[in-house]
């Protein structure tokens, strides 16, 4: 099986259309792009062959916001299993967040899941610290010694819990420079989302389940972008989920705040209307917003506002769904469907075409996230991280058929369109003909 | 097959019955069926009362909730009640209904008057008999007797409910096939 | 099969058809044998994973007036309690051949949750703070009762109406049956979109009972007040609760309503509740032969006559 390191076998793609253009031959070659356009097949020398006829070649997709669950919940996934999603997502990187249990504080932690992620050989696994011990919101966890890991921790977050104490925020922001890093926000302010169950709006009080005001998101984003202009660092906002968010963020972003954002591929698509049967494969956190979001929230990527679009692929057993609404788990599935969601959002309106892909998808998340060697041009010389999808293709998505140990996929029955058939991982297939190698 | 004076006089005649058989009516209540049974038993009183010059306590007794058929089609709006004020216990009551056929309605109805009370006696008017019993139940009182195919229908319509006082022979409707069941239908059906 | 989940779930002539069969069934309740043999051979179930007495009972006096068999099914003493999932009881009730699950839960959706695992008929008797409308079908009966109309009746729903089941399935019976709903409450206390309900919204009790046929006094509970919903019971008494001089502004024909169980002091005074306009034990009564009625409906013929 493939090994980060094999730089045995070389591999002649033929015909793929590199960010969607003209076809072109790509040779990779000891994990790196040897050769691409009209001189690839000359030097090709060998290499097995791929057809790649009507394929869309990308750089290898790289994942922000991913829970692999390992430690500490192997029934609902594991880092080996997340990879393997991961890889049929054509994702060459996975930030892995920190809510384990144990939590990702410690050096010990994040080197472990590090470790996990290069033995699977599927995709490079990136731990993000937790800024807080224990994810608890009260003292700062031991970032230093995370950065200093042999994991490399750049990305800090308490994800699943905002860093709500205005102090220890201000803090972190200002800790984390000193080894470049970025304070990645889940930004929820706690009290005005106690009870919350989903988006508070006309249909959360019709359902009677208790609101989720979008101003709970929006004011610690705006706090954080004017806290972290202040001290001059780096900020970044997990899943940006409603139209005022995407407002506060470009206000920041002019006034020379260095923030960025991310979108899930659900809040790109899904709508609070479809709480309306109480079925909790709906139920996230932060919650399905309304029609207005989700349009403001595609112009916002297709502006840049929105850096970039992050899974928060987020597994979780059966009968953590498979219960009443106010008790279920809070989450979905979503590397294996991401880059369809977003072919059928955004590049299937016109709002972005696959060099943007590429950018939102790979380039941005990968120097946000400091993932060296991803994220990186199709060019020679250039690591051999690469996705090859299949634009024409549809697929009615099949919980049972995901890679994911879970099958907590919102699309379950949807007809998405799109399919990866190859992902790359440093000139190594992980995927082909849309396999798992 | 009938229509209205020979439906009037058939009732005409039935009051005289109910009068011979029960010695002048005295402890008579009158019970009609919903829905065409309760207006045949308010004609059937005020005939009486014209011959003995005297009021006969007279009501409905719903059935539905006795029927032994509920399982076979939906669930169906409920007629009216109404029992007399002097009550069931010690009276001579006549239940009255539009056509006896198979006598379930009947079977249904002697089961509800278990519930309500003791009466003295019970008897049965039915406007008409088309036969095809399933149960041992006869008439004391019959308007007219009409032999009948089972792949006929027998449909009573009145003034009160109908606008026009008839009994016609016609195709057998299916039963249980939707709602479309004889407390919808136009004209009261056979049970 | 077909469930009762919503008031929203019934038409105009259904929910007609649950009053009318209500007021015929209530003269069951009157007879010296107080039982129909209609749902002989059918089981219920009252799966409560909450304590509600009075609503149990009256759902399991309505099914034994109708020859039902009732299980009760109580969150205490049961495996229920030992954490065994809402799915899990479902199976074992559908096992068990349930025609019917009558489920109160504090969950808002339990009730739909469960008409997914079941195939026996579904009665929401209150899930959360989403929805209770048998509830409100009694309501609208003593309603019709004493006020011999629903069409153009002018309601004022009074109280907590965010974390009111009863005022959620009020508002949406109501406005189907043609009344007119105003719901009067602190800010505080109303769902922020109530705007686009099919009601009126207000914040002025006293401006509202004069122009009012029925109030209903909905039942306000101590700990909302922790959080910061009013900012004492003192306060909310004085600006929201029914005392005798606020009963004053109503006409004289109006009603009083109330859910129960009742503060009183806080809510509503002592001489209100009281008093013969107020239909509070009314409600009780009418609730078995509402609940009658339904169950009536929803299982004594082959197909349910009513909801969805």
């Amino acid at each position: 099986m493939a090994n980060q390191n094999h730089d045995g076998g070389a591999y002649l793609i033929r015909g793929a259309r590199p960010l969607g253009g003209e076809p072109a031959d790509i040779l990779l070659r000891g994990g790196t792009v040897a050769a691409i356009g009209a001189g690839a097949a000359q030097a090709a020398d060998g290499a097995a062959e791929v057809d790649a006829a009507g394929l869309i070649a990308l750089p290898g997709l790289v994942d922000l916001h991913t829970h692999l669950r390992e430690p500490g919940r192997e029934d609902a996934e594991t880092v080996a299993g997340g990879c393997r999603s991961a890889a049929a997502g054509g994702y060459t990187a996975v930030h892995a967040m920190a809510n384990t249990d144990p939590v990702a504080d410690t050096a010990g932690v994040v080197e472990q899941v590090w470790r996990l992620g290069r033995d699977s050989g599927l995709c490079d696994v990136r731990p993000v610290g937790a800024v807080t011990r224990g994810l608890a919101g009260e003292r700062l966890a031991e970032l230093g010694a995370m950065a200093d890991s042999v994991a490399g921790v750049r990305v800090f977050s308490d994800d699943g819990m905002c860093v709500s104490d205005a102090l220890l925020m201000r803090r972190a922001l200002e800790y984390v420079k000193a080894f470049d890093g970025v304070v990645a926000q889940h930004a929820q302010e706690p009290r005005l989302t106690e009870g919350a169950q989903m988006n508070e709006g006309e249909v959360s009080d019709r359902l009677g389940l208790g609101g989720w005001p979008a101003v709970a998101e929006e004011a610690i984003i705006a706090r954080d972008c004017l806290l972290a202009q202040h001290v001059g660092s780096r900020l970044h906002i997990c899943h940006v989920s409603t139209k005022g968010s995407v407002e506060i963020i470009r206000w920041a972003k002019e006034r020379g705040c260095d923030v960025t954002a991310e979108a899930a591929p659900h809040h790109l698509l899904l709508t609070d209307g479809l709480v309306e049967d109480y079925d909790p494969i709906y139920k996230v956190n932060p919650p399905l917003r309304t029609a207005e979001d989700v349009r403001a929230l595609r112009q916002g990527l297709a502006d840049g506002v929105i850096d970039c679009v992050a899974t928060d692929h987020a597994p979780h057993p059966i009968e953590a769904k498979e219960t009443e609404w106010s008790t279920a788990a809070m989450g979905m599935l979503g590397l294996e469907t991401a880059l369809s969601v977003v072919h059928h959002t955004m590049v299937d309106t016109g709002l972005l075409d696959w060099s943007g892909v590429a950018e939102r998808m790979s380039a941005a998340p990968a120097r946000i996230g400091r993932a060296s060697g991803h994220g990186r041009p199709l060019a020679e010389g250039e690591p051999a991280n690469l996705a090859l999808y299949d634009p024409a293709a549809e697929r009615v998505v099949d919980p049972a058929a995901l890679e994911s140990k879970s099958t907590n996929t919102p699309y379950r029955g949807m007809t998405l369109p799109g399919r990866v058939v190859g992902t790359f991982l440093r000139g190594v297939p992980t995927v082909l003909d849309g396999k798992i190698q | 097959m009938l229509e209205g004076p020979e439906i009037q006089r058939a009732l005409t005649r039935i009051a005289h019955e109910v009068l011979e058989r029960t010695k002048g009516a005295e402890d008579v209540t009158l019970l009609g069926i919903p829905s065409r049974g309760a207006p045949l038993a308010h004609r059937l009183a005020e005939r009486i009362e014209r011959v003995e010059s005297r009021t006969v306590p007279c009501g409905a007794l719903d059935i539905t909730m006795y029927r032994d058929d509920l399982h076979l089609a939906p669930a169906r709006a409920l007629g009216r009640t109404e029992i007399p004020p002097e009550g069931i216990d010690g009276r001579v009551v006549v239940l009255v209904d539009d056509v006896l056929f198979s006598g379930r309605t009947v079977r249904a109805a002697l089961d509800a008057l278990n519930d309500l009370g003791r009466p003295r006696a019970v008897q049965l008017a039915v406007l008409v008999d088309r036969g095809h019993r399933e149960l041992p139940v006869r008439a004391d009182y019959v308007g007219k007797n009409l032999p009948t195919s089972l792949r006929e229908s027998v449909t009573v319509l009145l003034e009160e409910t109908d606008g026009l006082d008839a009994v016609l022979i016609g195709p057998r409707r299916e039963r249980g096939g939707g709602r479309t069941d004889e407390t919808r239908a136009a004209g009261g059906e056979e049970n | 099969m077909r469930h009762l989940l919503s008031a929203g779930d019934l038409t105009r002539d259904e929910a007609v058809l649950v009053l009318d069969t209500a007021r015929e069934l209530a003269q069951v309740g009157d007879r010296s044998v107080k039982k129909l043999p209609t749902l002989r051979g059918r089981t219920v179930v009252n799966l409560f994973y909450e304590d509600s007495t009075r609503t149990r009972t009256s759902f399991e006096l309505a099914a034994k007036r109708l020859s039902a068999d009732v299980i009760n099914f109580s969150a205490k003493g049961s495996s229920v309690s030992k954490g065994e999932s809402l799915k899990d009881t479902a199976l074992t009730l559908q096992a068990m051949g349930a025609d019917g699950v009558v489920i109160r839960h504090s969950a808002s959706g339990a009730a739909r949750r469960l008409s997914n695992w079941v195939d026996g008929s579904v009665l929401n008797a209150g899930d959360g703070t989403h929805e209770h409308p048998t509830q409100a079908l009694l309501d609208a009966y003593t309603m019709r009762e004493r006020m011999g109309r629903l069409d153009g009746l002018r309601v004022a729903v009074v109280g907590d109406v965010r974390h009111s089941r009863v005022a959620r399935s009020n508002v949406l019976l109501l406005n189907t049956l043609g009344a007119q709903v105003t719901l009067v409450a602190p800010p505080t206390l109303v769902p922020v979109t109530a705007g686009s309900w099919p009601c009126e919204v207000a914040y002025d009790l006293d401006a509202v009972l004069p122009k009012t046929d029925v109030v209903m006094m909905l039942r306000v509970q101590a700990e909302r007040m922790k959080d910061a919903y009013f900012p004492t019971a003192r306060e909310y008494s004085r600006r929201y609760g029914l005392d005798k001089e606020r009963f004053a502004l109503l006409g004289d024909d109006a009603i009083v309503m109330h859910p129960g169980p009742m503060v009183r002091g806080m809510e509503i005074s002592a001489e209100v509740a009281d008093s013969p306009r107020a239909t509070v034990t009314e409600q009780v009564a009418n609730g078995v032969s509402v609940r009658m009625a339904v169950l009536y409906l929803l299982l004594g013929g082959s197909e349910p006559a009513i909801g969805n």
